[in-house]
């Protein structure tokens, strides 16, 4: 057992930690720190910096753009940006359809699509969940009928994150309806300026736009964008889902927001004492930095363990990761509220290239607490649920 | 041992209630939000129809003689509807420091105009570096001539925007957290001197920034001696708390039963997802955490009354920290339990959740609460 990183490692954290600081644009950060949402732009832009220098796609195998690097340097990687702090790369092409079309995909697909993921051309949309099928995925019913060379593809998909934004969509769709649930399902890739595509935005609880229905009305599909083999698309989906394992616990996420409080907790006052001089607020802050070490702890261990795993499978662990790093990121925007106090009332709609629309009432810097703290339930929703990821834990794990 | 309602108590809650279910559910409230000022002014005219809005006065002053009891009633309903009139602002909170503070004539010009459902009130009193501290005030009362000029800033002011008049909390002497010096003073809200800048908050009510320069308060609109006002104003705020938690039990009430709906309904692998027992337990804490809201906030109405400041504090804040904790519980696992769709902003469960948060925050959270309960040593005598 040992605590520290190599020599090796610790350089190369420097190295990453150099080049963020010289080259990740500046307004980009600002936004970050305030708690103000990346537009779209501001991704692609990010991007792209990352991609000429070979970073935007690190984990994949090297000859698909992948840097080289070991588990441990991908999580060093990881959490510096996550402290920068600095935008993540859109999952849904990087992290999601990217790996299952290098593994499943054929020549051309690999060809066609892989190098567009890597510098942000193309935005991938994820079309999963359907309102009749979220946390029972094998439920759903959205169609796909061979017609010749296209699948016919009729349905609905929801939940879809930015996809007020894509290009592309990856789905799950059902092209034999007489298979039960899991089999006869296939993974397609649709163009989604396809016509017969709706995309209709749902507003989020804290007034943001981030999520969207997807209707599908005999969309025609070519029929070599389907991924592997027909009918084997639950498995394509199974190893996806089990590919997030690292950055799930977003622990470097919530480091930075906590040094966040700490600095403004520092500044506010309640009359003349500043806020971090109030001694519940601080046991509450380091009695969440106590769990905060624990799951990175726990991450680490999961990283080291990572030589040793069958490619591909899924590690139950990874739902202890799931459930402690939404319930930490939860709990900081809980703190949030508490360090803003009274100004946590005041509402200010966001644009998403202007940041906020009018002046604030009181701190500038409190306007995205509560609207944050709402919108954060998703993170013990989406991705499978905290009483999913239970399930698999009693299951998986505790053999129940 | 008590804990039922009186035969008029009784008509009132049906009454409210009815109100409240014909005229306030979650698609018409979202008409109302578009009127002028964010709310309807033709539902507030069926609150002064009904009474509600001269309930606290004393009967002499041309109220119906209300106590904390009745405004729990209202109270609890409003936070069903998640109402956004100015209820809470021009009765409770402006109302109670004309019942505490005015003069016989004072409330003989003013209580008709709040009862009649003709003038909103607002209550100009939080400053920035205040938070939670009601001593806090830096604003300026200067002596002119019979009456005073007004200097300084208010924030956070609820429905400052829309507000006919404003009772404006300054200090007359002393430093800023001194408890003598403050005296509270009405003035037009358009008198010239006061600018305001109004804005929407997280759940749909509606503030305002005020500032005041060189505003004049005739002699006959200064509330009470000047300088005396802090008992006055922690006793409305007490009173007002009381008030809130009565609000977030509706609230919180009515997001439990909506959740509870929804586990029957919504199927996940081929059943109800009410039929797992997770589920079933989770509902369960929910409605525990409902039932003990309830009960510190019968405790609470019952203590708003109470002489004894220190005793009433005591009580307010044992109600904030049971309040604080039950409206997160509840708020929090009915957006869970509801998955996806209690994210979005078209479910009223999302809009409870906010609503509750807010009440969390005023007047000071749960833990502030409980810092200040246990500064006090606490609610069982060693
Ligand atoms: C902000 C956000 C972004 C999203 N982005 C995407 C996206 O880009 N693409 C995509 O495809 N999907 C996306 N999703 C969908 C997400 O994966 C689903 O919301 C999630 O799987 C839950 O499904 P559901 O919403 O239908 O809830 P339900 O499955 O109906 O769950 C309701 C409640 O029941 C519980 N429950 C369900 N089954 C069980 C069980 N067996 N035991 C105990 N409890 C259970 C759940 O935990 C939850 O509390 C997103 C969701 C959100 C909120």
């Amino acid at each position: 057992m040992d605590l520290s990183f190599t020599p090796e490692e610790n350089a190369f954290r420097d190295e990453v930690r150099t080049f963020f600081k010289e080259n990740l644009p500046q307004d980009i950060r600002d936004k970050l720190v305030s708690g103000l949402h990346p537009s779209k732009d501001d991704l692609v832009r990010w991007t792209r910096i990352l991609n000429k220098k070979g970073w935007a796609v690190p984990h994949w195998p090297v000859q698909y753009g992948g840097a080289g690097w070991t588990p441990v340097q991908q999580y060093i990687f990881l959490e510096e940006q996550m402290l920068a702090p600095s935008p993540q790369m859109l999952a849904f092409g990087t992290s999601m359809v990217g790996p299952v079309i290098y593994t499943f995909g054929n020549e051309e697909q690999k060809k066609k699509y892989l190098p567009a993921i890597a510098n942000l051309d193309t935005w991938w949309s994820q079309g999963f969940s359907e309102p009749g099928a979220g946390s029972d995925l094998a439920g759903l019913k959205t169609t796909a009928r061979k017609d010749g060379d296209f699948y016919i593809v009729n349905g609905q998909k929801t939940w879809t994150t930015l996809g007020q934004h894509g290009d592309m969509i990856f789905t799950l769709v059902r092209t034999d309806p007489a298979a039960k649930k899991q089999q006869g399902i296939s993974f397609l890739l649709i163009d989604m300026k396809t016509s017969g595509i709706t995309v209709r935005p749902i507003q989020t609880i804290d007034g943001g736009f981030e999520v969207n229905e997807v209707f599908f009305d005999d969309v025609r599909v070519p029929a070599e964008n389907l991924v592997g083999e027909e009918n084997k698309g639950w498995d394509y989906a199974k190893f996806l889902l089990g590919n997030e394992r690292v950055g799930i616990a977003r622990v470097g996420a919530s480091k930075e927001r906590i040094r966040r409080l700490k600095q403004l907790a520092a500044e506010e006052r309640d009359g003349d004492t500043p806020l971090i001089e109030n001694p519940r607020f601080r046991e509450k802050l380091a009695a969440i930095e106590v769990e905060l070490k624990a799951l990175e702890m726990t991450q680490l261990r999961v990283v080291a363990a990572e030589r040793n795993r069958e490619k591909g499978k899924p590690d139950p662990a990874s739902s202890i990761l799931k459930i402690k790093g939404s319930e930490i990121q939860q709990a900081i925007t809980e703190l949030a509220l508490e360090v803003a106090g009274p100004y946590v009332a005041p509402f200010r709609a966001e644009s998403e290239d202007h940041g906020w629309n009018e002046p604030p009432a009181g701190p500038e810097w409190a306007s995205p607490f509560a609207p944050t703290y709402f919108n954060y339930r998703k993170v013990s929703i989406y991705g499978g649920s905290n009483e999913i990821q239970k399930n698999i834990i009693a299951k998986a794990i505790l053999g129940l | 041992m008590d804990f039922d309602l009186n035969e008029e108590q009784r008509m009132l809650k049906d009454s409210v209630d009815r109100l409240i279910a014909d005229k306030y559910d979650f698609e018409q409230r979202k008409a109302y939000l578009k009127g002028e000022n964010g709310y309807s002014t033709d539902i507030w005219s069926q609150f002064a129809e009904l009474g509600l809005l001269a309930l606290p006065f004393a009967e002499a002053d041309g109220g119906f003689g209300g106590g904390p009891v009745e405004t729990m009633i209202v109270m609890e309903s409003f936070g069903r509807g998640l109402v956004v009139e100015p209820y809470f602002a021009t009765v409770v909170l402006s109302g109670g420091l004309l019942r505490h503070a005015a003069s016989a004539a004072q409330r003989a010009t003013f209580v008709p105009m709040i009862a009649g459902g003709e003038k909103i009130f607002a209550f100009a009193h939080g400053e920035r570096l205040a938070r939670y501290n009601l001593a806090h005030v830096e604003t300026k009362a200067t002596k002119d001539g019979d009456g005073y000029v007004l200097n300084g800033e208010k924030s956070l002011v609820l429905n400052g925007d829309s507000a006919d008049f404003l009772i404006v909390s300054a200090r007359v002497s002393g430093a800023t957290r001194d408890r003598s010096g403050i005296g509270l003073f009405l003035i037009d809200a358009k008198a010239p001197g006061v600018t305001r800048r109004g804005y929407s908050n997280q759940d749909a009510t509606r503030s305002a920034e005020v500032s005041f320069a060189d505003v004049k308060v005739e002699a006959a609109h200064v509330l009470g001696q000047p300088g005396d006002a802090i008992d006055a104003i922690e006793r409305v705020t007490d009173e007002a708390i009381a008030a809130l938690c009565a609000e977030a039990v509706g609230g919180m009430a009515e997001s439990h039963r909506q959740t509870v709906e929804y586990l029957k309904t919504r199927k996940q692998f081929g059943v109800t997802i009410g039929s797992f027992q997770a589920l079933q337990h989770r509902a369960v804490e929910m409605f525990v955490m409902v039932e003990q809201a309830r009960s510190i906030t019968m405790y609470a109405t019952m203590m708003a009354a109470e002489i004894d400041a220190r005793e009433r504090a005591r009580a307010m804040s044992a109600a904030k920290v049971q309040i604080g904790k039950s409206v997160r519980f509840v708020g929090q696992q009915s957006v869970q339990l509801h998955g996806g769709v209690g994210v979005t902003y078209e479910l009223a469960v999302g809009h409870y959740f906010k609503r509750n948060t807010m009440i969390d925050m005023m007047y000071g959270d749960g833990d502030h609460h409980l810092t200040r309960l246990s500064n006090m040593g606490g609610l069982i005598a060693a």
